[in-house]
């Protein structure tokens, strides 16, 4: 006679199972090494020596907030992967324990305005973009002002060297009345990326104004053979910055410091028309869906003569698993243009939440997150330029470097001219996405000076409103 | 004294829901009433919150950009919804069939349901791209123009409904081969005395009698494809321009990327009154077809 288990049976065995499962999994965390899993990386090796260098100070400890626990909200880029693959180091040098968030970009700055919105933040200390979110926390004082920590020997290390940040990313950090939000970590200019092999075939010299940009793209423009004269963003919202970019060689921001718009002046309207061009006629079908990752993606496979971008891109450039163009790339500082020559820059930074209790050991976080030996790192391993001057005369960075000289003499002299790109303002996104769809429109063939008209009606109520 | 005793009972089971209508009440009525009362203010985050009444409403009935969401969700939608239906009806009739591997074949059909959506639309992203991409190498390969799919904005929507086809379809087929496997054999059988043909059967028998079911597979569709966001956002991210943007997307956009609260609540609002509608329509249109009430 058969015997079928009865259903307070099969409880009796799920719950006993159950039970094995759990004892099992304890002991398993109980054998666990006491290390945490390595973190997720893409950067390559780094230079050996530590972010710190200890110099003798009487007052000030790294010790201090020994003990304490802190939660760091970062970014899913190589700068964050740095910080989180030498973690330890600052958890053995102060003895604070480190909890780590680090979301994909646009995730994490909806998480930060949602939280700080609320009033109560799950961090202590965030990365965060000056040219997408200064404004806004400046505005509302979410994060804290730094000039207090840096003006005192016991908060601050000797080694610490404020002053040898750039001109450029102290005016990043620092509010427009004197506050200070942040601490700079890297900084990012607009370049051309060239195929020195297409420009070598119709024997093109590497472009120095925008009339040689043009003039390139047309020259070495050939579809017939797979070769594109140009690429860039053109998917709404990430094509902005670029038409911002090219605006700053007519000398004008797209919004000066005093809210004025001169997004539809006779020179925005011709800087959006060298945008059309450049864009209609010289780049690979379907540019108007491309963001920088396409652009990246056409470049690498040696079909784009120029590609107008950040400076992030070189690492995987010349790595030869990701792009069949290493070694051919020439790295050419932003052109001059009608009126002036000037990079498009961007930035960011490590703020303190305004809401932490732990802003001791959070600014501790920030200021090792900025140290000489960290932004060294960074920079040697192609994360991209770096807010400390000294990480260019790093002769341990420039060993190792994973990048050609020739880019970081790019970065230098982009580091002259280097100017925001995009408006200080706190509907930013808004601002791009609004001109974006224009910019789009325009690649489609729409009026250059009907489309920025269009968008400056359409954005002008929504910045009057949110900076009245 | 009994009945009296019984309805003292039927008053203490009254507290026995209590549980349930408490947890109803916080997850489901509170977040709709708090969505249209954040829909009454102009509230973006950052800024002091201020009640307007119904002006986000008004903005929204003069608003360009939303409306052409409209539109342009209908279309992705009636394409997601159309082709599936059309797909999983002969997909159905096929795997209702007795055939060697019918169970594996099935199993591999349905596969693609199970796929995590954002993990479809990053390998449809690849294989859509215009240069690289394997979709126009197959073009190629039988002499048919390249296409620019997501990159166009006149193919944009096509290109991303035939990801949902490509997803969905599978449930359709389910939901039919469950109705074929419930249908009564009788009429067949008198089908096949009077001399029917396969496609007579099909028109005049079996398609009658699927129809209630086709009408729910049709009313999960219509809802999901409304609602698809994720292989939008991941593909196309409503571009190229505004080409692909759904309600849905412009709903995120001004939530999460422009953070206007107010605005955006008053998008969820209308936006839940479409699905309504168009859901109590689906569900009338199905209780007129029902043949086994």
């Amino acid at each position: 006679m058969s015997n079928p288990m009865t259903r307070r049976d099969f409880l009796k065995a799920t719950m006993l199972a159950g039970a094995g499962l759990a004892s099992a999994s304890i002991l398993n965390a109980c054998a666990a090494p006491a290390t945490p899993a390595p973190a997720p990386t893409t950067a390559p090796a780094a230079p050996t020596v530590p972010a710190v260098v200890k110099t003798p100070g009487d007052q000030f400890s790294w010790q201090r907030f020994k003990g304490e626990k802190i939660e760091a909200l970062l970014i899913k880029n190589t700068q964050g992967d740095i910080m989180v693959k030498n973690l330890k180091e600052f958890e053995d040098l102060t003895g604070i324990t480190v909890g780590v968030d680090q979301p994909a970009e646009q995730q994490q700055r909806q998480k930060l305005a949602v939280e700080f919105a609320s009033g109560a933040t799950s961090f202590d200390v965030v990365y965060y973009s000056f040219h997408v979110q200064k404004r806004l926390f400046g505005k509302n004082k979410w994060v804290s002002d730094i000039r207090d920590y840096l003006k005192d020997p016991t908060m601050t290390a000797p080694e610490f060297d404020w002053d040898d940040f750039s001109a450029a990313g102290k005016a990043w950090a620092t509010e427009a009345d004197g506050r200070i939000d942040a601490l700079p970590n890297k900084i990012d200019y607009f370049i051309i990326y060239c195929n020195k092999e297409i420009f070598a075939s119709k024997n093109v010299a590497l472009p120095k104004t925008y009339d040689d940009v043009v003039n390139a793209a047309k020259t070495l423009h050939d579809p017939g053979k797979n070769v594109y004269g140009f690429a860039g963003r053109g998917l709404k919202n990430a094509n902005t910055i670029l038409w911002t970019t090219m605006l700053l060689g007519w000398d004008i921001d797209a919004i000066d410091s005093k809210l004025t718009l001169n997004t539809t002046s006779p020179d925005a309207v011709e800087c959006a028309k060298m945008y059309q061009n450049l864009m209609k006629n010289y780049a690979p079908p379907g540019v108007g869906g491309f963001n920088w990752n396409e652009c990246q993606s056409a470049f690498a496979l040696g079909q784009v003569a120029m590609w107008w971008d950040g400076l992030g891109f070189a690492t995987p450039l010349e790595d030869p698993k990701t792009s069949k163009v290493v070694g051919k790339v020439a790295y050419v500082t932003a052109p001059k243009g009608p009126k002036a020559q000037w990079a498009g820059m961007t930035g960011d930074g490590m703020g303190i939440s305004n809401f932490s209790k732990k802003k001791g050991a959070a600014w501790y976080f920030s200021m090792w997150a900025a140290s000489k030996g960290l932004l060294a790192k960074s920079f040697a391993q192609g994360a991209g330029a770096q807010a400390r001057n000294s990480v260019y005369t790093n002769a341990d960075a420039l060993k190792s470097l994973v990048v050609p000289k020739e880019w970081v003499d790019g970065v230098v002299n982009s580091g002259k001219i280097g100017r925001p790109t995009l408006p200080i303002i706190v509907p930013v996104t808004e601002f791009r996405d609004i001109f974006g769809v224009a910019l789009n429109n325009m690649i489609s063939g729409a009026d250059p000076a009907t489309e920025l008209k269009k968008a400056q009606d359409e954005f002008k109520p929504i910045l009057d409103k949110s900076e009245a | 004294m009994k009945p009296k005793k019984s309805y003292s009972r039927k008053g203490a089971y009254t507290w026995f829901i209590l549980p349930a209508l408490i947890a109803i009440g916080a997850v489901i009525v509170f977040p709709w009433i708090f969505t249209l009362w954040m829909s009454l203010h102009d509230w973006r985050i950052g800024a002091e919150s201020k009640f307007i009444g119904a002006e986000n409403f008004t903005t929204l009935a003069t608003n360009a950009r939303f409306l052409s969401t409209i539109p342009r969700t209908f279309y992705f939608t009636i394409l997601a919804v159309i082709l599936p239906v059309i797909l999983g009806v002969v997909a159905a009739q096929v795997f209702f069939q007795n055939f060697r591997w019918r169970g594996f074949l099935r199993g591999i059909y349905i596969a693609p349901m199970m796929a995590t959506p954002v993990a479809i639309a990053l390998v449809f992203t690849m294989m859509f791209q215009p240069q690289v991409g394997v979709l126009n190498y197959f073009l190629s390969l039988v002499g048919i123009p390249k296409s620019l799919w997501v990159y166009a904005a006149d193919t944009v929507i096509p290109t991303l409904a035939l990801v949902e086809v490509w997803q969905w379809t599978p449930l359709v087929m389910l939901i039919v081969l469950g109705a074929l496997a419930s249908l009564p054999t009788d009429p067949y059988e008198s089908a096949v005395i009077d001399g029917a043909s396969q496609w007579q059967m099909f028109r005049h028998i079996t398609f009658p009698l699927i129809l209630p079911y086709l009408m729910i597979a049709i009313i999960i569709r219509t809802i999901d494809a409304l609602k698809s966001f994720d292989i939008i956002y991941v593909i196309s991210q409503g571009g190229p321009g505004t080409a692909s943007e759904t309600i849905n997307l412009y709903l995120y956009l001004q939530a999460f990327s422009f953070l206007q609260i107010g605005h955006a609540s008053a998008v969820v609002v209308v936006f839940f009154a479409i699905i309504l509608a168009l859901a109590l329509t689906l569900l009338y249109a199905r209780e007129r077809l029902r043949w086994n009430r």
